[in-house]
């Protein structure tokens, strides 16, 4: 048993056509006793940035609360929003800092990124537990399930899915592979956001 | 909370907690490494760099189509094997390193230079940094290749192979490498040792990168070959709307609207 696999949780974000969306589990536990069914694992970064943050529950918090930091100072200091790509690279700064001591968790980034003609498009990006980018075209995938929504992403996912479509590629997705992971699973968030506004659905899953 | 004064180089702060949490019998979790073939052979006018495009997390492909040709300068890149976020986050200090002497020198700066800060600081941490890398690039001095291994030792060489399908890539260049080679000749002999890795190591995989590097231009050929292209799919495995139970919905709307209320008099302009 690894410390990632501690607590429990899988985070999967995927880009659809001018539109990207992020979704998780809510289950916590320690080791295979369930404790919540509610505990949040993704968490709004600015209007258009959403980070989800699967493994140790309490490097969950500490790193929230370390971005929230961070983001403001950045905020005040540049005196506008940060933007998906920027963010990108402080989270991996953040982790890479820590190369000797990580935090156990494998965050997860979707947003819409400005372009400099001022329309939005789709960003998403993981890193591992220290800080390398994996800048993907389509989903990424991060926690406990990852080999399992590495497999029902690979087979389900499509390019240029509308927001609505893109909404039950990937609540199908998460919901079918936290069914084969026995750390992950206890009901679901979705996050889908356009460029100009975010649906946020709890699904209905098993809770078992 | 701790204080927020960090300062320059690593923070070993959760070092206690972490070991505390291995000795209960929890292993570390494992990072990305880039079980990987990289490559780089001297020719005629200049040197070719080339990689795959595959990252791994243990047997799981992590990235299908990753970057592994680091930009250094103008004229000199570097290829990354071993732990993908100590390659990244190495090449990228030593490429901000190079620039900064390259003002202050108001020099055009040397291959010798990146490699010497590049083992230096590999052998500063003991191998502990886990980056193999390939280090090649036009200078004043002519074309140069490196290899430098994760404990800081380098190799200066015609040809050079790192990473898991070293082997493989070796083996093409030990059977197809000659002196004086064209910028074709060199091109296609990188490509096949690419490939060999890409074929015959399962840590090598998808595509092959390369980048040319001659005295007054760099050629970065970003997939150059792609012998792994995945086929459209027969059908959609698109869902009907409505598939998806759901129990709750909240929608944000990040449009700022703005009303104009008519308050008291219009000013008498006239």
């Amino acid at each position: 048993m690894s410390i990632m696999e501690y607590n429990g949780g899988s985070v999967i974000a995927m880009v659809g056509k001018d539109c990207v969306a992020i979704a998780s589990d809510l289950r916590l536990g320690v080791q295979s006793l369930s404790i919540s069914s509610n505990f949040q694992k993704i968490f709004p970064v600015t209007d258009r940035i959403y980070v989800g943050l699967p493994g140790l529950a309490s490097d969950v918090t500490t790193l929230h609360e370390q971005f929230r930091y961070r983001v403001n100072m950045y905020t005040i200091k540049e005196e506008r929003e940060i933007e998906p790509q920027t963010f990108a690279q402080m989270v991996s700064s953040t982790l890479y800092e820590r190369r000797f001591g990580p935090y156990f968790i494998e965050p997860v980034i979707a947003g819409m990124q400005r372009t400099p003609s001022g329309s939005y498009e789709p960003f998403i990006a993981a890193t591992d537990l220290i800080g390398c980018l994996n800048f993907a075209k389509d989903f990424v995938v991060a926690g406990t399930a990852s080999s399992e929504l590495f497999g029902a992403a690979e087979g389900l996912w499509e390019p240029d899915l509308e927001a609505e479509d893109l909404f039950e590629t990937i609540s199908q997705t998460l919901l079918n592979a936290v069914d084969r992971d026995t750390f992950s699973g206890w009901g679901a968030v979705v996050h889908v956001m356009t460029k100009d506004k975010v649906i946020t659905r709890t699904l209905k899953g098993r809770m078992d | 909370m701790t204080s927020f004064y960090s300062g320059p180089g690593f923070d070993f702060s959760n070092t206690v907690r972490n070991n505390f949490l291995q000795d209960r019998g929890l292993p570390l979790p494992k990072a990305t490494s880039t079980g990987t073939t990289i490559v780089g052979c001297i020719y005629k006018d200049g040197v070719v760099l080339g990689a795959d495009t595959r990252a791994t997390e243990g047997p799981i492909v992590a990235d299908k189509n990753c970057e592994k040709i680091h930009y250094i300068t103008e004229s000199i890149r570097c290829c990354g094997a071993g732990t993908a976020a100590d390659t990244e986050f190495t090449t990228a200090l030593i490429s901000s390193n190079m620039e900064m002497h390259a003002l202050s020198t108001g020099r055009k700066p040397r291959v010798v230079t990146a490699m010497t800060m590049l083992k230096q600081m590999l052998f500063r941490y003991q191998g502990h940094v886990g980056a193999a890398l390939v280090l090649g690039g036009v200078d004043v001095t002519g074309p140069h290749l490196f290899t430098i291994a994760p404990h800081g030792s380098t190799d200066k060489l015609p040809y050079v192979t790192m990473g898991s399908g070293s082997l493989a890539a070796m083996a093409v260049f030990e059977a197809g490498w000659k002196p004086d080679m064209t910028r074709e000749e060199a091109l296609e002999l990188v490509v096949a040792a690419i490939s060999a890795g890409i074929f015959n190591d399962l840590g090598s995989g998808s595509n092959v990168d390369a980048c040319v590097i001659t005295a007054n231009k760099t050629e970065m050929l970003r997939n150059f070959v792609r012998p792994n292209e995945r086929v459209t799919k027969e059908r959609s495995y698109g869902f009907r709307r409505g598939t998806t139970a759901w129990k709750k919905e909240q929608i944000r709307s990040l449009i700022v609207s703005e009303e104009v209320v008519k308050h008291g008099e219009a000013m008498d302009v006239s």
